[in-house]
């Protein structure tokens, strides 16, 4: 028997179960988590993997795979917020740039370019600083800049997709712009969306411990993977565990989205979303 | 080419004049009163006032931004509010180390990049084809900011072989005091500058070695390579002199963009290996609060990258006139 075409795409199916796995585990938090994050076992200090300590333990003999556990609540938390926000605002955008033309596509698009040319992390940085830390703070922060990379692929798609033959046939039908957008060409356009949340989640990842390791995310005593990889930094010399150990859970998650939107790219490939356009 | 370049100068004034907007408006994020808040708890209420003065919070927004504006168009990015010096001065005083840091990680990740991407797309499913994309593959995954740590804990902190934190001598100088006979100081800086550089780079060098493969892949593919095979070429002629040069066209641009990325890493960067660049200067203005610093630095970074962004249109431009004309 023959597979089906997405489960013989090796990125989307192992990118799928570890996206799962973390979200799972986000979710699920409470019941997978061996310890509470902040219950201590002095006597095992620093400890390697053991059966009680699946992950070790940090300088006060912390549970660290509870720790990361509950730290996956953060990350996705934060990471979900921002990709959301981003690719509404950004789908938005891109969408009335693309369908009206002209002025509208001149303004928003010069707009989007002014948003695109900060550097994401020295302008989430700021943002940050003057709005404080926090779960929206920090999420808005790396939205602001993400937002313009749904904008620009919209565009493109929505070009393509407002010369198509249904979108011709509800314009003289009389339909309203909003329904011709959201109704004719948004689920035309919804592939690459997706490729762009699903890769978008792992860089929001990255940006969200990257602020949390330079001190600037959520406030300890809160386990955000940024920060148990910087506390980790302080023992490096000598047990350098820790940060190993946070860092690599940080690295498998944004591959487990990075190899996700790559296997979704594969199959929701652009062009043969025009060309069932053409079809329809 | 003239009116290219013209056209393209043009466009850069509403993107440089929107980046003050946005750099301006990070003020007016501030919840409550901005001077209370950057100042903390234990500020008085003269210094406050006096604050508030300073920052023009005491005008309508719209005159504070005309007066940013016109400050800018001086040159004058205005006072650092906790290290009593021109804000222009302090970033200029960094700017040549990150610089620095972000150039070598741009020609260590071109070099790394092209060279993996040339060998997988020759060796197009072989083991070698595998095992580079996988390496690719956690390389975009990887944090700018583990890398770093790891590099320093294997070749600093356990073999020992390359100082961990800190800059030599400045290259540009170091050169200068290699040509005179005094090569050792280069090297320092080279021995320096290694590790952070290739932190930064192994971001960069995992993005460009996926492009160089397809690009390489699609133009293997191309008639006029067959051609060359045809003439009975070696190998390694047809792939460097013909392969190559034409697949590189679509990943300069994407090379030169990258630079913008380097900027950014070059934050987390600088504050692992205490580089003194911009990005660690970034990380003190922004535990101090220290908002026209802030601002300084947002507006430098995003100049420097619309600069780079031109350059490299330009550049392209001359190499392609299709784009010119397009």
């Amino acid at each position: 028997m023959r597979l089906p075409k997405f489960l013989r795409n090796t990125s989307l199916v192992v990118g799928a179960i570890i996206s799962l796995a973390i979200i799972c585990c986000a979710i699920f938090a409470p019941y997978i988590a061996t310890h509470g994050i902040e219950q201590m076992d002095m006597r095992n200090r620093f400890a390697g993997p053991t059966l009680t300590h699946w992950l070790g333990t940090d300088n006060f003999g912390r549970d660290l795979w509870s720790r990361l556990v509950f730290g996956a609540r953060i990350s996705l938390t934060i990471s979900i917020i921002s990709v959301a926000g981003s690719a509404v605002v950004g789908t938005v955008v891109g969408l009335a740039a693309g369908y009206f033309g002209g002025w509208v596509d001149m303004l928003l698009m010069r707009i989007t370019d002014i948003f695109l040319g900060f550097p994401a992390i020295v302008l989430a940085l700021a943002i940050v600083a003057v709005m404080g830390p926090g779960v929206f703070n920090v999420a808005f922060a790396i939205f602001v800049v993400a937002w313009t990379e749904y904008a620009r692929v919209v565009r493109a798609s929505t070009l393509v997709l407002r010369q198509q033959n249904y979108v011709q046939a509800a314009k003289a039908l009389g339909a309203s712009n909003s329904r011709i957008l959201f109704r004719e060409i948004l689920p035309n356009a919804l592939g690459p969306i997706i490729v762009l949340a699903s890769l978008g989640l792992g860089t929001a990842i990255i940006a969200e411990s990257a602020l949390s390791f330079l001190g600037f995310g959520l406030p300890p005593p809160t386990p955000t993977w940024g920060w148990t990889l910087a506390y980790g930094t302080r023992f490096m010399r000598d047990e350098p565990w820790l940060s190993i150990v946070a860092g690599a859970t940080i690295m498998v998650t944004v591959l487990g989205f990075n190899l996700l939107g790559d296997g979704l790219r594969d199959i929701l490939d652009p062009r043969q979303l025009t060309r069932a356009g053409d079809k329809k | 080419m003239l009116a290219y370049v013209v056209r393209r100068l043009l466009l850069m004034i509403p993107m440089l004049i929107g980046m003050v907007i946005v750099t301006f408006g990070l003020l007016l994020l501030i919840p409550g009163d901005p001077a209370a808040v950057l100042l903390g708890q234990e500020a008085s209420p003269e210094s406050i006032a006096n604050l508030r003065d300073t920052l023009g919070l005491n005008d309508p927004w719209y005159v504070r931004l005309w007066d940013y504006f016109a400050m800018l168009l001086h040159g004058d990015m205005g006072q650092s509010i906790f290290q009593s010096a021109p804000v222009a001065d302090i970033i200029a005083g960094r700017l040549g180390a990150t610089i620095e840091l972000a150039v070598v990680s741009l020609i260590l990740a071109s070099i790394i990049g092209i060279v993996l991407g040339v060998l997988a797309a020759i060796r197009q499913g072989s083991i070698i084809d595998t095992a580079t994309m996988l390496l690719a593959q956690l390389g975009v995954s990887m944090p700018v900011y583990w890398m770093g740590l790891l590099l320093m804990l294997a070749f600093a902190v356990q073999l020992g072989w390359l100082p961990s934190i800190g800059r030599g001598t400045p290259m540009l100088q170091a050169i200068g005091a290699a040509v005179t006979g005094r090569p050792q100081v280069l090297w320092d800086s080279i021995l320096h500058i290694l590790l952070p550089s290739l932190a930064l780079a192994a971001n960069s060098a995992a993005v460009i070695s996926r492009l160089v493969r397809t690009s390489m892949l699609e133009v293997l593919r191309e008639d006029f390579v067959r051609t060359a095979y045809a003439k009975g070429l070696r190998r390694g002629r047809v792939v460097v002199r013909h392969a190559l040069r034409n697949a590189l066209l679509p990943v300069l641009s994407v090379i030169g963009l990258r630079f913008g990325a380097l900027l950014g890493g070059a934050v987390l960067t600088e504050s692992i290996f205490a580089w003194p660049g911009l990005g660690q200067l970034t990380i003190t203005a922004i535990s101090q609060r220290d908002l026209p610093l802030i601002q300084g630095i947002v507006l430098t970074f995003a100049i420097i990258f619309a600069l780079v962004n031109l350059v490299v249109d330009l550049l392209y431009a001359a190499v392609d006139p299709r784009i010119r004309l397009g």
